[in-house]
């Protein structure tokens, strides 16, 4: 092989190695989405059953940050996956057992539920127009739909807090249920409000500012 | 070449005179389109009597820009066509280009001209109404307060949202905002954690949002409208997130409004902390 033909050569392996580079890059962009937990459907009713932490899991690689989690109506078989899909104009009822304390909200405003049936949620079996604003733990909020839902901590002195997910129905908790309509089909961001992010200044880090811990999305569907 | 360059020095005048010409004959052209069919589209509209006055000041920056648009574009046109190569086999090395002093004095003269004279209109314009934008906690732009009084309006920046506290109605707070008709709107913006920025786009309003400081914008509401909310400062990973929409409506229709808002957020008012112009919430037990 002539000299000239080995420089074509060489640069058109070049050339297939790096559109192959290209082409893998855009293939696992667009194909590596993250996991998501569908809401459990019954004869009755649509539900999302959901659970927050202290601390992911200890596998976690951020095993200190606070967390979401989906699991299901006995808080068990917890997936650590903060994008939940949901059928669109549905009424959904949603039971989250709340793990962490209480770190009070930045603004009291979110102490009321907003969006939800009734204007109402059910805190321990406790129908409630709202909550302590200092007793605030997180928010569980889809702004988009005016959906704001804040959750009690459980209190300073419990006896058996849980530490690091995934945490039993044994562990000192509080569980708040409500129900919310759905929107029409879409992708919906939700977030906690409460700066909950231990370590951080004022609260606002790490897990605030990560998709996939007090954040992800709604895909109603 | 030689030859050419010498047509170019000895017809100088006449091609300058030429630029001139066709320059005056696409500002005839130009600016009645900038002015009359352009302008008015331009942003943001007409939704308010600041956003009205800011297109009124995108007229007036853009018909000051034509004139010097053009005057490039005719000269790049006129010397493409005028000096071109006629003879492509016969390419020579050029004339030297010199400096020419009667060019520089007038091109400081007509460009610290239009500065100067963009700076004086902007300051007139700024001190006239504001403009919409936020001007701090002491504002020196403050228009005349109409018969009817004005609207105080508490815009709270948080990641990621903004809620709207209204210290004329027992200090309500709500998710979403209405606003009455032909009316002076004060808008006193602050944030409870980061910098974001309060714009309202279709009503000309952009104030900033910062911890711990009240920035207050002025805006007079012209007739129903919906304007959208974004925030213009980038503040966290949610922040192409951080907006809402909110409405113009009669004034019949807003004392509707916000007397359902009072009573639907009656128990979060209980527990909201007394009016005030900038809140420093901290967190109590865990965060930071």
């Amino acid at each position: 092989m002539t000299a000239a033909g080995k420089r074509i050569l060489g640069a058109t392996l070049v050339a297939a190695i790096v559109c192959v580079a290209i082409g893998l890059y855009i293939g696992l962009y667009l194909t590596n989405v993250p996991g998501s937990a569908a809401a459990t459907q019954t004869s009755t009713a649509t539900h999302l059953y959901l659970a927050t932490v202290p601390a992911a899991e200890t596998t976690d690689p951020h095993p200190t940050w606070v967390s979401y989690y989906a699991v299901d109506s006995n808080s068990a078989n917890w997936r650590h996956v903060t994008t939940y899909v949901l059928p669109a104009n549905t009424l959904v009822q949603v039971t989250i057992f709340n793990y962490d304390g209480a770190s009070a909200l930045r603004n009291n405003w979110f102490g009321q539920p907003t969006g939800t049936v009734g204007g109402v949620i059910s805190l321990d079996g406790k129908t409630t127009k709202g909550i302590d604003p200092d007793d605030a733990s997180h928010v569980f909020s889809i702004p988009q739909i005016g959906l704001a839902v804040p959750l009690d901590g459980i209190p300073d002195n419990a006896k058996n807090p849980c530490g690091n997910a995934p945490c039993s129905l044994s562990y000192n908790h509080t569980t708040t249920t409500f129900t919310f309509r759905t929107p029409g089909k879409g992708l919906y961001r939700w977030q906690c409000f409460v700066p909950c992010a231990a370590g951080f200044i004022a609260g606002f880090g790490g897990p605030m500012q990560t998709v996939g811990y007090m954040d992800g999305f709604i895909k109603v569907v | 070449m030689s030859t050419s360059a010498g047509t170019m020095n000895t017809d100088g005048p006449r091609h300058w005179r030429n630029v001139v010409v066709l320059w005056l004959i696409a500002n005839v052209i130009m600016l009645p389109i900038v002015i009359f069919v352009l302008g008015p589209g331009l942003p943001p509209g007409n939704g308010s009597v600041e956003a009205s006055g800011q297109v009124t000041d995108n007229i007036v920056l853009l018909a000051t820009a034509t004139p010097v648009a053009l005057m490039v574009l005719v000269y790049l046109g006129y010397a493409l066509w005028a000096f071109r190569e006629r003879e492509p086999e016969a390419v020579l090395d050029g004339p030297p280009i010199r400096g020419d002093s009667s060019v520089q004095f007038w091109w400081l003269i007509v460009t610290t001209t239009l500065v100067l004279f963009l700076a004086g209109y902007g300051t007139v314009r700024l001190l006239a109404d504001g403009s919409g934008g936020g001007q701090g906690p002491n504002p020196i732009a403050v228009p005349a307060t109409p018969a009817g009084g004005k609207l105080v309006v508490q815009v709270v920046a948080q990641q990621w949202q903004f809620n709207y506290r209204f210290p004329g109605y027992g200090g309500v707070e709500t998710n979403q905002i209405e606003l009455p008709e032909n009316t002076l709107i004060q808008f006193n913006v602050t944030s409870l954690d980061v910098i974001h920025s309060f714009w309202a786009y279709e009503l000309g309003v952009k104030a900033d949002a910062n911890p711990g400081v009240n920035n207050v914008a002025y805006v007079t509401t012209k007739g129903p409208l919906t304007f959208h909310v974004r925030c213009a400062e980038l503040c966290g990973v949610w922040h192409g997130y951080m907006f809402n929409s909110g409405q113009v409506v009669p004034k019949a229709q807003f004392a509707a409004w916000i007397a359902q808002q009072r009573v639907k957020f009656a128990p979060a008012t209980k527990t909201l902390p007394p009016y005030s112009k900038t809140y420093f919430p901290q967190p109590l037990r865990r965060g930071g």
